[in-house]
């Protein structure tokens, strides 16, 4: 076997708009080292084993069966890649953190809870405690001894969190802060020790707080009865005259938001792989359950539209694996150069790992809205009996749905995406205006015969570059006209989100696939060969209609049929077979029951 | 106790079994995983090394690919491990495979060696026995318990129809390790972690080629059973048929 190159070179957030990339650039699941494959393996077996056999219980909320998991799951070593050694974790990659993220979610109800526990349970203290809070609090977060949770919506405030009427006060004695008010929506809230809260300290400091379940004038609401990860618990918390010892004050007062929001884009990277390994279980009961289901005296997998859905599942898959992956490879790459030794190590980390903050919302939002694509299918798939409870597709698709609203609605990280862009634009640390003026340039002076593209993938990545420059075309008109307050412009702010994800996407299968030719040969990528060209062409049609909708609100009379002149020639191509390739896809999974990319 | 255990990487239980026009299995699409019996062998022997002390050596023979059985054995104890590393190990027959292991391990001292009952692609269920009769050592097959006792061991072999066998044995010696005798247990992250700086030797063939001889046993043919379905009426009285239906139960199918 060929050496597989692992990427060593950093590069900057957001760039993959105006940058090529080099498949030796990307990490990819076929990069996975022999530890990975290990804790993937262990994190496998751990799902298959305990979690998926406890389902039953856990939906019907015995959570003391989820304590025990969360505890077993500490055990392994599952729950504290992302602490530090120092504090009884490992200290791991940011690959290993999404591998294990990955097959956890077998079973959403149970991931639910190891997500709110390792993720924004557990980091607000990795990432803004002192050093008594964290030796305090993070051996036992790694063990599962005590559970995180984290409270920081409100009946009348989500996404604008900074809204918050939870109140703090320090006490006469100026030992305690004594907090009032009550936070909504909180995951693990029925079985957790310990809460990050945010409240006003005097009314308007917005700032966080450490408080643990045992705390006078702490209390529980009622269990939410919820849509899906039913498996989960979802309650309000109560804080009335709650006393926290000062000492429990987390990072500065009034600079809570510096938590509440870096700690979402810290761990939002998993949620997408979270995404990407329940989508994988779908599509594997839909090949199941096609493969055995018969119809007109043949099993349905035989049926092109069946076909079509399992093939469209598993482009879902493969395009997902290969944008989670490269993210997390390009956080691990700059996370390498930190001096984890140095003072100001924590910051550094949490620099390196925001800096991918586009990357991340990207997969967050790509991943929710794929995974939400296949549990429809499947249920489609199994007909009515994926209607009822007694088959998993039911279930599957009831689970999904909160994907796209928690950790950031999608809508406020589509914001956060295009907002993201324009702020590193304008602050010239994203060369985004002088290629979007190269551009604009070049195709106002006509037609021009595009750059020969040599070597495998050659029209793959030809289309890639295509995508790039209708979005940043259609960026370009939209800055044009709004400047500044395109801020304001939210549907245009969505649109330009839509074609960076869908870039980002396209590039990322397009590497993958690359980076299996260059190592295997032709013969063996033919599956991710076909998988890719799939994707690109359902790409390439939303980039079409998001750069339409933005020239058609900016522009018009002459202006506008140029305009659209100009997208007609950026958005052309040769289309693929996609009846073909899905035949073949489809042809592969059915064959060996499973996802698969040989 | 010192223990050595072997095993072998096979194919994952739910592999397609494809053959080209030459009869050959086509592996291109194939993953792998430990022979289930040897990983049984492997928790028993990380057990006694808990129970007693000592070492636990993990052994293994083929490509590449199958030192990744050895890290999963290091991840979850395993002290150390060799690696007879060539592809032509992949087409030695049980007897050989007996003598690379027997060769390799000259310069050890074990107390005991472990290896699965057998393995779940070829099911020869000969590597074991072999190697202690190329040792001369005693041997015991489909063990479900070892007790250590001041003289050396006492076993458990799991005999048919629900009977079981108990064995005294004198040190060293060589068993077969029936699956599902225990708990298997998982491979910790810190295990993980800790299995990249364990000790593997590799053992190239040429170190062991003197040892070996030409195959006694060899595959002649591969090939997909053909579906076969006869189907019979017996008629007659119903006395008379229910006499020849126990005839044919009895001599044809022999399940009676």
């Amino acid at each position: 076997m060929a050496t597989t190159a692992i990427p060593k070179t950093k590069v900057s957030g957001g760039s993959f708009l105006l940058e090529e990339r080099r498949p030796e650039e990307v990490f990819t699941p076929e990069d996975f080292t022999e530890q990975h494959q290990l804790i993937g393996q262990t994190a496998e077996e751990f799902a298959v084993n305990e979690i998926i056999p406890n389902a039953e219980k856990i939906e019907h909320k015995d959570f003391s069966v989820t304590r025990d998991l969360l505890k077993k799951a500490g055990e392994l070593g599952l729950s504290s890649v992302e602490i530090p050694e120092a504090y009884g974790g490992l200290d791991m990659d940011k690959v290993t953190a999404a591998v294990i993220a990955d097959h956890i979610a077998k079973y959403a109800g149970f991931a639910t809870s190891w997500g709110g526990h390792t993720g924004i349970g557990t980091l607000p203290i990795v990432y803004f405690g002192t050093e008594e809070q964290k030796k305090k609090y993070l051996p036992r977060l790694a063990t599962g001894e005590i559970v995180g949770a984290y409270a920081l919506s409100e009946s009348t405030s989500g996404s604008d969190a900074l809204n918050c009427r939870a109140r703090a006060t320090l006490s006469p004695d100026g030992k305690h802060y004594i907090l009032n008010g009550e936070k909504m929506w909180i995951t693990n809230a029925g079985f957790a020790d310990l809460f990050t809260v945010f409240a006003k300290v005097d009314g308007e400091k917005f700032t966080a707080f450490l408080v643990e379940k045992t705390f006078p004038g702490f209390s529980i609401g009622a269990e939410e009865h919820k849509m899906g990860i039913r498996g989960s618990s979802t309650c309000a918390i109560i804080l009335n005259d709650c006393k926290v010892p000062v000492e429990n004050l987390l990072g500065d007062i009034g600079k809570g938001h510096i938590i509440a929001f870096n700690i979402l884009n810290v761990g939002r990277f998993k949620l997408g792989a979270m995404c990407v390994g329940g989508a994988r279980v779908s599509l594997e009961n839909s090949i199941g359950y096609a493969k055995q289901r018969k119809a007109f005296g043949k099993v349905i997998a035989d049926f092109g539209l069946v076909r079509e859905k399992l093939a469209n599942m598993a482009v879902g898959v493969y395009t997902g694996e290969s944008m989670v992956y490269r993210t997390v490879g390009m956080m691990d790459v700059a996370l390498s150069e930190v001096d984890k030794s140095g003072a100001d190590a924590i910051k550094e980390i949490r620099k390196a790992i925001e800096e991918y903050a586009v990357e991340c919302s990207i997969i967050k939002v790509w991943g929710s809205e794929m995974i939400d694509y296949v549990v429809d299918e499947t249920v489609q798939i199994y007909g009515g009996y994926g209607f009822v409870e007694e088959y998993p597709a039911e279930r599957a698709y009831r689970d999904a749905r909160i994907n796209r609203i928690f950790e950031g609605t999608n809508e406020i990280n589509r914001l956060i995406i295009t907002g993201f862009l324009l702020k590193r634009a304008m602050s010239g640390q994203l060369p985004l205006m002088p290629a979007i003026k190269k551009l604009m340039d070049e195709v106002l002076s006509g037609p021009s015969v595009g750059e020969e593209v040599e070597g495998p993938l050659a029209e793959e990545r030809k289309l890639v570059a295509q995508a790039k420059k209708l979005g940043l075309f259609a960026a370009g008109s939209a800055t044009q006209k709004y400047m500044q307050a395109i801020q304001d412009q939210q549907e245009v702010m969505g649109a330009i989100a839509d074609m960076t994800i869908e870039t980002y996407a396209m590039e990322s299968a397009v590497l993958r696939a690359q980076k299996i030719v260059e190592r295997d040969g032709d013969s063996a990528a033919m599956l991710p060969i076909a998988m890719t060209r799939v994707y690109l062409s359902q790409a390439m049609e939303k980039i079409e209609a998001g750069a339409r909708r933005i020239i058609a609100a900016v522009a018009e009379g002459d202006m506008l049929r140029t305009q659209l002149a100009i997208l007609r020639r950026l958005a052309k191509y040769e289309p693929f077979n996609t009846i073909g390739l899905r035949q073949q896809i489809a042809q592969k999974v059915i064959e060996r029951g499973k996802y698969t990319l040989v | 106790m010192k223990i050595l255990v072997c095993m072998k990487q096979v194919p994952q239980k739910d592999a397609p079994l494809k053959l080209n026009e030459t009869g050959t299995w086509i592996r291109e699409d194939v993953s792998y995983e430990v022979n289930e019996p040897d990983a049984y062998a492997l928790e028993e022997a990380l057990r006694q090394k808990e129970k007693h002390g000592g070492e636990v050596v993990v052994i293994t023979s083929g490509p590449a690919r199958a030192q990744q059985v050895l890290r999963e054995a290091l991840a979850k104890g395993a002290d150390r491990a060799i690696h007879l590393e060539d592809n032509a190990f992949v087409g030695l027959d049980a007897f050989n495979t007996a003598r690379a292991f027997a060769a390799a391990i000259k310069d050890d001292q074990f107390d005991l060696i472990f290896t699965g009952l057998q393995s779940d692609d070829y099911g020869y269920a000969q590597t074991g026995v072999v190697l202690a009769e190329l040792l001369g050592w005693p041997h015991a097959t489909i063990i479900m318990q070892i007790e250590k006792n001041e003289s050396g061991i006492r076993v458990k072999r799991e005999l048919e129809a629900g009977y079981f066998q108990f064995v005294d044995m004198p040190l060293p010696a060589v068993l077969t390790i029936q699956s599902g005798i225990n708990k298997l247990r998982y491979a910790t992250l810190i295990g993980i972690k800790q299995a990249k700086n364990k000790p593997l030797r590799k053992v190239s063939l040429a170190e062991v080629q003197s040892a070996l001889g030409a195959n006694l046993q060899k595959i002649e043919r591969l090939y997909v059973p053909q579906k076969t379905k006869n189907t019979e009426f017996l008629e007659g009285p119903a006395g008379e048929v229910a006499k020849k239906l126990a005839e044919k139960l009895r001599n044809e199918v022999r399940v009676l």
